[in-house]
């Protein structure tokens, strides 16, 4: 599993790879996480809100700064 | 609506605390507590309800709701989108870029970018809090006003090669973007988000009604009068030069103006410091710095500055 989390460098998107990292920990899964910071990758996922939340490619979440809880839930 | 609150208050300050209403202390004292605490419940009911229809909304939708729209109707629909839409200034740039990716027009993008800050929901509930729902309808309605055609004037300068990162139009239309949420979702998440504002801002209120209700008991009608209160010529430009530092100071800087206008201070010029504090957000500028020309910038907030201080020079001359 893939997961990205696009930010152009606020604070709530460090909050959010903080809280993506301890939901995968929390669920005992193998997933690789990126912060993505180039606006020009983020703009491809046609997100116009920060933070957003990718996995395997899809824009699950954006303009939100989700809780731990939130994220094992849409990590499905 | 909050008259039980002020009886209970009244109860409290004469009967209780056996002071007198009518003296400095008493006056300050429930000045302070009535405010206070009703400031508090109107703004956990209005961040929520606020919150909550925007949890139908967001700026991927609105991306689709503008496309293809033509200079002035976009104009009006990017305005009012810019208060139901939930909208950060550290999300300024993927906006603003992702607009211009949708091949929206510059100056439509900016009449959202004016009014989603100045219509956010701190601010309308303070205000309403504060001054009830008629100033609350002026601020809103002038404030899309100077969005509406702030944004159609940048629209006309043709500024477009002021935008430093090359973006690369899309060919044809977004797909709509669907927001699955169950209502429970929708109210939790909504509630955690006043929560969240309320814990930022509680303090900021508390600080600002406190010096609002020492100048409410202790300071004397005419001092502000003298210095705010008179219609001179520079009052208005000052106030909005005044409130360009104060964007994170919002929910402190309500409750003075509130207490300065009570006292004399003339409503037009409390309109434009209020308007100045939340549209001309120099943390904003910084970010946008990052893919904007600086005299793109700088006309975005001439022109805004302009509009604001135009809607304090009317209400001044009109009230």
């Amino acid at each position: 599993m893939k997961i990205e989390v696009l930010g152009t460098g606020c604070s709530k998107c460090q909050a959010l790879t903080e809280a993506t990292k301890k939901a995968v920990a929390q669920k005992g899964i193998f997933a690789q996480i990126e912060k993505v910071e180039d606006i020009m990758k983020i703009m491809e996922y046609g997100v116009t809100s920060t933070p957003a939340l990718v996995v395997d490619g899809k824009v699950l979440s954006s303009g939100k700064l989700l809780s731990v809880d939130e994220i094992v839930t849409l990590l499905g | 609506m909050f008259d039980w609150w002020e009886r209970i208050v009244d109860a409290l300050v004469v009967d209780l605390f056996g002071m007198d209403k009518t003296s400095q202390a008493g006056g300050a004292i429930h000045f302070f507590i009535y405010d206070t605490i009703k400031i508090y419940m109107l703004l956990v009911l209005i961040i929520f309800a606020v919150s909550f229809l925007r949890t139908y909304f967001n700026t991927e939708k609105v991306r689709v709701y503008l496309q293809g729209k033509s200079e002035f109707t976009g104009n009006i629909l990017a305005a009012l989108f810019g208060i139901i839409t939930p909208f950060c200034s550290c999300s300024a740039i993927p906006l603003f870029l992702g607009f211009m990716q949708a091949r929206i027009p510059l100056g439509i993008t900016f009449s959202f970018l004016i009014s989603s800050p100045m219509n956010n929901e701190i601010a309308i509930a303070l205000l309403f809090g504060l001054f009830g729902w008629k100033i609350t309808a002026l601020y809103i309605g002038f404030g899309l006003l100077v969005a509406i055609i702030g944004g159609f004037v940048v629209g006309r300068l043709g500024m477009e090669k002021y935008v430093l990162i090359p973006v690369v139009p899309m060919s044809g239309d977004l797909e709509d973007v669907e927001i699955k949420l169950t209502m429970k979702k929708r109210v939790k998440e909504s509630w955690n988000y006043t929560m969240d504002i309320l814990q930022k801002i509680y303090l900021y209120v508390l600080i600002g009604v406190g010096i609002g209700a020492f100048i409410h008991g202790y300071i004397p009608t005419e001092f502000i009068v003298k210095y705010a209160g008179s219609n001179t010529w520079y009052s208005v430009p000052l106030a909005v030069i005044l409130g360009v530092p104060m964007y994170s100071n919002a929910a402190g800087v309500m409750p003075l103006i509130e207490v300065l206008t009570s006292k004399g201070m003339l409503l037009g010029t409390a309109l434009s410091f209020m308007m100045a504090i939340t549209a001309l957000s120099l943390p904003e500028a910084m970010i946008l710095k990052r893919i904007l020309h600086v005299k793109l910038i700088a006309t975005f907030f001439g022109i805004v500055a302009v509009g604001i201080m135009g809607v304090g020079y009317l209400f001044n001359a009109l009230l």
